[in-house]
């Protein structure tokens, strides 16, 4: 079975390509250092072959069931959700005061990334938890997180978050679900009762921990309509008991299952709230801030959507070497002698091809998460309030294509590996169908991509007067600048050169056009979002192969091989995909309508 | 009572290993290395005892590069109270190494050392046994079972017939094998109170050991491809064929 992930390439991307290592000269992680994070990475990698990989054909064939009473999963399930929570994943990034260990959030994301390689079903069941965690932290009250953070750290509650209902996914703005004031109990908690139906929330019901706190987004009886109204509340599945033990049962019932194309073994759920008297709920940071504390979580779980797209199309592409490495067939066009051995696959044109396609979307994507990662992270703990800032920016704007040009050209990456194997991939004798399956959720959780085109289009473009824009112009910019001094890579600053100006002007355009007609000036935005894609990833593989370039300059000979796969790999990238921003470009700077002027009668 | 328990860098078990093209050896360059897994079952029983109050401290002993540290930091996060490397860039071969060990131990005086049995590099199954030669000291090898009392150790091997119970006197040797127990990871906040514990770095110089090679590899080549299987046509063709194609019977 192949590895996870190359670890070559992933101490290339913490060490070479992010300062990772620099971090321990920041006050939070005085204690870290390099060793440190490399055993951290050791234990999740073993971790995740012997107890998330091991099981994700097996959960994917048998899909959780429920009995009306309870969800029954397979066994390995809970036995994997125990070894991360001992390893302490749970809350490694914690402040010591809470009881963790400071990890910084790049590191624990590059951990992420071997479980989300080997079983992006069950690592779901963490993911959530975490982000549902970090909700808690954020904005919980004392008495909050003494009842809920320390079981969610030690993996004793687990969490979700329940924003869509069946009537209302991507349009939060007008969900039905409501909460009622309850009189003050004397306990000061002012509790709420929850009323209302969830759908497809994923670890809505389980058996792997005693309880389950859900983050709800509710309206109160009688707050505005629209966004303001909306508040976020602690819907925990068994009410605490003061000692912190799970009591009784809340009014929250699972209604059902929903039958997935992947990520079979995490439940998908459809929650009613408040069947009975109504859920007991506790408002979580301010009424009608719901929305805005929920996407800090959200902001969050997209990069890490990114990174599950990165991880499953890596490990694809993996499997796909491999095969290709080892499977003889055929001979190249140039020997015409029938008894000449065969040659592995690897040694045709048109495979490498698929190979590299896939090296350069599953490596991109990886290096792209953790450098957004990363941006978090300096995002809180750089010593530069400017840096810090800027990290910020950078982030806003990165996020939606960080989102979404991982799970989309991840599932292009997933088809090419399926296509190395020939008919092979088609079969479940391989694994690779099953990662195709799993991999096409995320474009559609975290936000569907159109969703996400107009957030980038339609708000990071021009908030904050264009300066997250500009952030991401400069950073560009630097990265162009370091590629001049090499030879080689000047072809490529050249083309994405062009190509980020032509981004200037269609972005300019594009703002002008919708503060006359938001309707034909967003129209497009899924497809500015796909031009932005290229751009992003094209940037991501230069700086990768600049530094390569300076490591084969600094230390010729060292190495050779695996520097000059990644220039390779950023040739690729910019000279056979970025040119697909062109075929973009040109439809938005005449603002073609034709899909908008299409007529629901004419289909 | 003191434990030691010499650890080993090799590469990962998931990395499949490519032989060279020129044959010198397999290729080492950018793989995965980490602790062979046998001696993380070494260690593993070896923190048990300590747990179980029957020794006072576990030392882990590595002899290689220098990122050999790294091994022996894993080995402390399992739970070793400290390590020692004896670093060295010359390819150590099990004799260099079972003696580097036994100056160790005439420094620390051990009064067990397990062993894994062997390295999943090498896979040569020597530096045990070599080890109980030099020192004079029995060598239970392929321990699927330990049980400390006093001064003697009754240990369950694996033997190709089964398993046999065997009593001996410390100080002794022991090797495990893989029944003998299920290593722990290295939890996160095991991780971290690892960095902190003691690791002493040695040059074989200091303990006086030559480990200049004794062995030369002549070519290291991929395993012969299997043939396609046959069928017979009974057991009486099948016997024949063990004995006189296959000579195995």
């Amino acid at each position: 079975m192949a590895e996870l992930l190359n670890d070559r390439d992933l101490k290339f991307l913490l060490y070479e390509f992010l300062d990772t290592a620099g971090l321990s000269s920041r006050a939070r992680y005085g204690e870290q250092s390099r060793d440190v994070f490399d055993a951290v990475l050791d234990t999740a990698c073993a971790i995740a072959q012997e107890h998330f990989a091991a099981h994700n054909a097996e959960g994917d064939a048998n899909e959780p069931e429920f009995d009306g009473t309870v969800v029954h999963m397979i066994a390995q399930t809970k036995t994997a959700w125990d070894a991360f929570a001992q390893a302490g994943f749970l809350a490694a990034h914690w402040d010591i005061e809470e009881g963790g260990l400071q990890l910084p959030e790049v590191v624990l994301r590059a951990a992420m990334a071997f479980f989300c390689s080997a079983n992006a079903a069950t690592t779901g069941y963490p993911f959530l938890t975490i982000g549902a965690a970090n909700l808690l932290r954020a904005f919980g009250t004392p008495q909050q997180k003494k009842l809920y953070l320390a079981p969610m750290g030690d993996g004793r509650y687990a969490g979700t978050m329940a924003l869509t209902e069946p009537g209302q996914g991507s349009a939060l703005g007008d969900i039905k679900t409501y909460a009622v004031a309850q009189e003050d109990d004397g306990s000061g908690s002012g509790s709420y009762r929850i009323f209302g139906q969830k759908m497809f929330i994923s670890g809505g019901d389980q058996n792997l921990t005693e309880n389950i706190v859900h983050m709800v987004l509710a309206r109160v009886k009688g707050d505005p309509q629209g966004v303001k109204g909306i508040s976020l509340f602690i819907v925990p599945k068994r009410l605490p008991n003061p000692d912190g033990s799970p009591g009784e049962r809340n009014d929250v019932a699972l209604a059902g299952l929903l039958h997935k194309m992947g990520w079979r073994n995490t439940t998908s759920t459809v929650l009613s709230f408040g069947e009975k008297q109504g859920a007991v709920g506790y408002l979580l940071g301010k009424r009608g801030s719901g929305l805005g504390h929920m996407f800090q979580m959200m902001n969050e779980a997209r990069i890490g959507v990114g990174l599950f797209g990165a991880c499953i199309a890596y490990r694809a592409y993996l499997l796909s070497l491999e095969y290709a490495r080892e499977r003889a067939q055929g001979r190249l066009p140039s020997c015409k002698d029938p008894l000449s051995p065969q040659v592995k696959l690897i040694q045709h044109a048109d495979i490498r091809r698929l190979l590299l396609a896939q090296k350069s979307i599953a490596e991109g994507a990886l290096a792209l998460c953790l450098f957004a990662s990363s941006l978090v992270e300096d995002q809180h703990s750089h010593p530069d309030s400017a840096c810090r800032t800027q990290a910020g920016h950078l982030l806003e704007f990165l996020t939606p294509i960080v989102k979404s040009w991982c799970g989309k050209q991840g599932c292009l990456s997933n088809d090419m590996a399926i296509q190395v194997l020939g008919g092979s991939g088609y079969t479940r004798d391989y694994p690779l169908e099953q990662l195709y399956r799993d991999q096409r959720l995320n474009p559609i959780h975290e936000g569907a991509e159109g969703i996400h085109g107009l957030d980038l289009l339609g708000r990071k473009v021009v908030m904050l007067d264009g300066a997250c824009y500009r952030a991401f112009r400069a950073s560009i910019a630097a990265t162009l600048a370091e590629a001049a001094p090499y030879a080689a890579l000047q072809p490529l600053q050249a083309v994405l050169e062009r190509s980020v100006a032509k981004l200037d002007e269609i972005t300019a355009g594009l703002i002008e056009l919708q503060k006359n007609d938001p309707d034909r000036g967003l129209a497009n935005a899924t497809i500015y979002l796909d031009a932005a894609g290229r751009i992003v990833a094209s940037w991501i593989w230069l700086k990768q192969a600049v530094i390569a370039s300076a490591c084969l300059v600094k230390n010729p000979g060292s190495d050779e091989a695996f520097y000059a796969g990644k220039i390779q790999a950023a040739r690729y990238y910019i000279e056979w995909e970025l040119p697909g921003a062109s075929v973009s470009f040109d439809l938005l700077a005449q603002n073609n309508a034709i899909p908008l002027d299409m007529r629901d009668e004419w289909f | 009572m003191k434990i030691l328990v010499p650890v080993k860098r090799v590469v990962d078990y998931n990395v499949k290993v490519r032989v060279k093209a020129d044959g010198t050896g397999v290729d080492l360059a950018n793989v995965k290395m980490s602790m062979n897994p046998f001696d993380e079952i070494a260690i593993e029983e070896a923190v048990r005892l300590r747990e179980a109050g029957i020794a006072k401290e576990v030392i882990a002993v590595s002899c290689g590069v220098a990122a050999c540290q790294e091994t022996l930091r894993t080995a402390m996060a399992i739970g070793a109270d400290r390590s020692i490397l004896v670093e060295s860039d010359v390819d150590l071969q099990p004799l260099a190494v079972a003696k580097l060990i036994k100056a160790v131990a005439a420094k620390e005086q051990p009064q067990i050392v397990i062993f894994g049995k062997q390295a999943i590099d090498d896979d040569a199954n020597q530096t045990g046994q070599m080890f109980a030669a030099l020192m004079g000291w029995p060598q239970a090898t392929f321990a699927s079972k330990v049980v400390v009392s006093g001064d003697t150790a009754s240990v369950t091997r694996e033997i190709d017939g089964g398993a046999e119970t065997l009593e001996f006197k410390l100080p002794m040797v022991i090797t495990t094998d893989l029944r003998l127990n299920e290593p722990r990871y290295a939890t996160l906040p095991n991780i971290m109170k690892a960095k902190k514990k003691q690791l002493d770095v040695l040059k074989p110089a200091d303990l006086g050991v030559d480990v200049t090679p004794r062995l030369t590899t002549l070519k290291v080549s991929e395993p012969p491809k299997r043939g396609a299987g046959i069928k017979v046509a009974d057991v009486k063709d099948l016997v024949a064929k063990l004995k006189n194609e296959a000579k195995v019977i």
